[in-house]
């Protein structure tokens, strides 16, 4: 059992600042974190991992400093982000290379233990170069599992996979959660985080914007008032009516159709074409005005 | 040294087409010991002159340049180098191993070429074959040393060390005498000069006796190691967002 510590951690690269006094404990099981394109998660991962040292603050595995004490790697997988491995070597044979720089002493059984938990033994034998991108990405996390460490990092590692690839590599996570393993993946897709019941950071702008559990923060995030852009035959008529149904919570009239604001996402959802036929409107237009992530994150950061 | 990172740095070698260049140079300066020998009629003076220019003046650097980054500065650049790096391996066994097998494969590369264009261009019971060998041998660890660090001192090795390789040990080292005493080919030419001293008029000369030469070419050895070795214990991988 082994924890990742982070206490007041701040990264800056010349006057930006990629992470801001992030304080946050990575124990056993599975934790997501999550957040926009930008917001420093790869850095924040980079610290843990003991490839940038934080510009203040402590980065710690169990109360050991990761910046500058390789002997660490023994404990910790890493998955990358980026994707070039050695492509002229077979999958097997980059593995088994990685099993001895880990300095096992049977790395023929942690290879074979390895590619298989993550079903590449078929194609074991072909040259990475020829692999398609979800193949790479397994191959990537066999090189972690190859030692049996106590703590996984993994930078965005469901890019590139298809459903199948992805349902897999959760369950395997999971199973690894549950054997009492620190595993931690980034994401800046809400719904893969869905279904690892564990523990999620949310970071946003380098800032830690909430922690917990999944549930609650996914509840704060669906709850929120929604936008939509509407546009239709009659748009005060349809105001009007969506108005009188409290099917919303504010409508207002623009050049461009409605802006309307539902806190109830379900109840204005099931209202609106309701309300369009029995009033004989018909919609042009129907958009949530705000559904990227990063406003989800905004929100969630502004409460 | 660890055998394993040793052995993916020669398959790293091998592996990209920057090895294909290599037997080009090569093949370049054969050619051109050719040339030589069939416009001068063998002459030995001409055959001095233009491997040490050409062979020694400019194709040994930028082999050891492609030698001296090969080994590790593709693997930083698009970021697979974490796989070493994510390892119980102490770095500097890491920089080393690395750095063995660049040494290896610039001296049996460079040495190579240098005696057999020398016995193209033309030699006397082999002189100045043994003679230059010496110095490229010297030269090529030197130079792959100096690469080797600059592949993990800047962002672009390649660039930096084709400026250095050419414009100052190719063009500023051969005329400007000043710049002479700082030259890494010079240094390496003061044991052929050595050697040669029976034969003046082939034109053999180093700026620079051969203490004080192979005294600055251990130090330069010596700095580029430690650089190296020092900058990998806190190498920063790129972030790639």
């Amino acid at each position: 059992m082994s924890s990742l510590e982070l206490v007041g951690v701040s990264r800056w690269f010349g006057n930006v600042v990629a992470v801001n006094d992030v304080t946050m404990t990575i124990g056993p099981g599975v934790t997501g974190l999550l957040g926009p394109n930008g917001a420093g998660k790869t850095t924040l991962l980079s610290m843990m991992s003991g490839f940038l040292p934080p510009s203040a603050g402590t980065v710690t595995l169990d109360g050991a400093p990761i910046w500058c004490h390789p002997e660490l790697y023994r404990r910790i997988g890493l998955v990358p982000e980026a994707e070039a491995m050695f492509d002229s070597m077979s999958g097997w044979d980059f593995v088994y290379a990685n099993a001895e720089l880990h300095l096992l002493p049977d790395p023929g059984a942690a290879t074979r233990a390895a590619i298989e938990a993550v079903e590449m033994m078929d194609s074991r034998d072909r040259e990475i170069g020829t692999f398609s991108k979800g193949m790479k990405q397994r191959i990537k996390m066999a090189t972690a599992l190859v030692h049996d460490p106590d703590v996984l990092l993994l930078d965005e590692p469901f890019n590139g996979m298809d459903p199948r690839q992805r349902m897999h590599l959760l369950a395997l996570l999971q199973r690894l959660g549950s054997a009492g393993r620190t595993v931690l993946f980034s994401s800046h897709i809400l719904e893969e985080v869905e279904g690892i019941a564990g523990t999620i950071q949310v970071l946003v702008a380098g800032r830690q914007a909430a922690s917990g559990d999944f549930r609650e923060i996914r509840r704060l995030m669906t709850e929120r008032p929604h936008q939509y852009a509407v546009s239709s035959t009659d748009d005060r008529a349809l105001a009007a009516a969506i108005i009188a149904e409290g099917a919303a919570d504010g409508v207002s009239l623009t050049a461009q159709g409605l802006e309307i604001q539902a806190s109830d996402f379900g109840r204005f959802v099931h209202a609106l074409p309701n309300l369009a036929i029995a009033g004989g409107i018909a919609l042009h237009e129907v958009t949530p005005a705000d559904e990227s992530l990063e406003s989800v994150f905004a929100y969630l950061v502004s409460r | 040294m660890n055998v394993v990172v040793m052995r993916l740095a020669l398959h790293a070698l091998v592996g990209r087409r920057r090895s294909l260049f290599l037997f080009g140079i090569a093949a370049l300066l054969l050619a051109v010991a050719g040339l030589v020998r069939w416009g001068s009629g063998a002459s030995v003076s001409a055959s001095a002159a233009s491997m040490q220019n050409f062979g020694l003046g400019t194709l040994v650097p930028v082999m050891c340049l492609l030698i001296g980054t090969g080994v590790i500065a593709p693997e930083i650049e698009d970021g697979s180098i974490v796989y070493l790096l994510a390892k119980p391996l102490p770095r500097r066994t890491i920089a080393l191993s690395k750095l063995i097998v660049a040494l290896g494969a610039s001296l049996v590369f460079t040495v190579a070429t240098i005696v057999a264009g020398v016995a193209i261009a033309g030699d006397t019971s082999w002189e100045l074959a043994t003679a230059l060998a010496a110095s490229t041998a010297l030269a090529s660890i030197a130079y792959t040393s100096v690469f080797f660090a600059l592949s993990i001192l800047t962002k672009n090795p390649v660039i930096v060390g084709l400026i250095y390789a050419l414009l100052w040990e190719g063009v500023l080292a051969g005329y400007i005498p000043g710049v002479r005493d700082v030259s890494i080919r010079q240094w390496a030419l003061a044991p052929a000069e050595q050697l040669l001293s029976a034969h003046p008029s082939w034109g053999v000369t180093s700026d620079l006796g051969m203490t004080p030469a192979l005294i600055l070419l251990g130090l330069t050895v010596v700095a580029a190691i430690v650089a190296a070795v020092q900058r990998l214990k806190t190498l920063r991988i790129k972030v790639s967002e």
